[in-house]
């Protein structure tokens, strides 16, 4: 497919299969279309031209109820977070499970064990523009997750947290791949992409001249 | 059954979904507002109808009863005099028929002004005869000079005619009455429209966030809905209380006040009221739905 905004071309003749159970990181420069790379992966943007299929389904073709539905089977990680900001922090990271209808308690139970894990349990109550940067995006990565996503779509995941955090964070996503979830991480931090190499199987895409290539052993 | 079940439903709703759109401030209180004063203005103008309509009821009613002859003789020539009027009447085109009243019957038509212990024989009272006119009605200024030319003491009072064109008056009043209250249900929906595009607007992040979370259209339009509805539910029923109260503070119907008192409602017509504020939130619910639809369509 290839993809343009009204300011010219990002991509033209990309062409990626993200198989069920793979690992991929997704790298290039700045403004060189990683999170509009991630948004045409999960509906969000329509490509210019070519195809995107979600779960064998033409993004095209999908309604906006289809779309929708996709995106529950999708944990997405926003490079900006994308929080309500009138909600606490835990309703905020249960809001996947409420619009879709999931009322059952273990969901909810699964939030506590999911706040424990970015550790979060302490800041609940908090609301979103009380948090710090890093904590918004462990509640990020917590959100993205609560709905046992098949697909893990992560933008920037660790690029306000320490190392020490990112490191969990990171042990967090291949522990899920381990279980069976597909990963995709787009970031520009090699640290964490060379620390997951001792770990998992991960492929590295980089964006350049418009085109996704396959990054070299250099990393 | 199953329609009644999603009403009941909605109102009790999904307070989560409701509760994910932060409160919109001026939209909603503007809402509530708006709602309260069209209930009390629909208030007024389905009184206006349905007394308007009332009045064009008895008033025709009476029309088509009421033409009188009164026979003022001397005693000894009343029965003769009666009889020759009643003659007259029978040949008259456009009389359905003629009726001398009773003795008891003028008593009681009396009996307002004079008291019930009237003593008549004593009195020297002009004899009325009832006079009922078939559908086209008759001509009046003939049967004047027929009567005029027969019996002398005969005098025909049709005065009951100049009310023809207040009955159509009031027929118009009573239409008015209905097409502002229509006027009304639509200016309300126009405002409620306008509310809940300023709301959907104020709230395209928050609509986007839950999209990205995987919230369908008719759920975040729920959201809107209920609010809007349930709101504009409230505001009309306050106003419809309020037009209530302000017409039981109105005289009561009465003879001298005419057509200016009466204007409350009367027995089961209370009961249309609550109707007010259901219609009130049908309204609003139609009108935020399409609202809603139209700016989710939009959006990615
Ligand atoms: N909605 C939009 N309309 C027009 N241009 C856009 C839009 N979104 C992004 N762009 C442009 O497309 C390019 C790629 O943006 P994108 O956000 O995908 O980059 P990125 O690789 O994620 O960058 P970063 O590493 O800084 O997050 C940028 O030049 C950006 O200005
Ligand atoms: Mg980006």
């Amino acid at each position: 497919m290839a993809h343009s905004y009204s300011g010219g071309e990002l991509f033209n003749e990309v062409s990626l299969r993200l198989a069920p159970g793979s690992f991929h990181f997704l790298t290039g420069p700045s403004g060189s279309g990683k999170t509009t790379f991630l948004k045409l992966c999960y509906g969000a943007l329509v490509p210019s031209s070519g195809v995107v299929r979600i779960f064998d389904d033409d993004v095209r073709q999908m309604s906006r109820d289809d779309i929708a539905l996709a995106r529950r089977r999708v944990g997405v990680v926003h490079q900006d977070c994308q929080f309500l900001d009138h909600l606490s922090l835990q309703e905020n990271l249960a809001l996947p499970l409420t619009v879709s209808g999931h009322e059952a308690l273990d969901d909810y139970a699964n939030l506590k064990e999911l706040m424990g894990w970015v550790g979060l349990t302490s800041r609940a109550d908090a609301l979103p523009p009380e948090l710090s940067g890093g904590e918004r995006q462990r509640a990020a990565l917590a959100r993205a997750l609560i709905m046992s996503p098949d697909v893990i779509l992560a933008d920037e995941p660790t690029g306000n947290v320490d190392w020490e955090m990112s490191q969990r964070l990171l042990t967090l996503l291949i522990e899920l791949n381990r279980m069976g979830k597909t990963i995709m991480i787009a970031t520009h931090d090699l640290g964490l992409i060379r620390a997951a190499k001792n770990h998992v199987q991960a492929r590295v895409l980089r964006i350049s001249e418009r085109r996704l290539q396959l990054a070299g052993a250099d990393l | 059954m199953s329609a009644l079940r999603s009403v009941i439903d909605f109102a009790i709703g999904d307070a989560q979904a409701e509760k994910a759109v932060p409160p919109t401030g001026f939209t909603v209180r503007l809402t509530v507002f708006s709602a309260a004063a069209m209930a009390f203005l629909v208030v007024f103008a389905l009184a206006l109808s349905l007394a308007a309509g009332r009045l064009a009821d008895r008033w025709s009613d009476e029309l088509a009863r009421s033409a009188t002859v009164r026979i003022s003789a001397p005693v000894e020539q009343m029965a003769a005099q009666t009889e020759a009027a009643l003659n007259v009447l029978r040949t008259t085109e456009g009389v359905e028929s003629a009726r001398a009243l009773t003795l008891e019957e003028q008593r009681e038509l009396l009996a307002p002004w004079f008291g019930p212990e009237l003593p008549l024989d004593a009195l020297p009272l002009p004899q009325m005869i009832e006079v009922i006119e078939t559908a086209s009605g008759f001509d009046g200024d003939g049967l004047r000079l027929r009567l005029a030319g027969e019996v002398p003491g005969a005098v025909l009072d049709n005065h009951a005619r100049w009310r023809g064109p207040l009955v159509s008056a009031a027929s118009s009043l009573r239409l008015l009455g209905w097409v502002s209250i229509i006027l009304i249900a639509f200016a309300t929906g126009a405002m409620i429209t306008l509310a809940a595009n300023a709301a959907l607007a104020a709230n395209a992040q928050v609509i986007a966030v839950m999209r990205l979370v995987g919230a369908r259209d008719s759920y975040i339009a729920q959201a809107f809905m209920r609010r809007f509805t349930l709101r504009a539910l409230a505001g009309a029923a306050a106003g419809t209380v309020f037009g209530a109260l302000a017409l039981l503070l109105l005289p009561s119907a009465s003879e001298e006040g005419g057509f200016l008192t009466g204007l409350g409602l009367q027995g089961a017509h209370w009961l249309l009221l609550i109707l007010i504020p259901i219609l009130a939130a049908v309204v609003a619910f139609l009108a935020t739905r399409l609202a809603a639809h139209n700016t989710l369509r939009s959006l990615t």
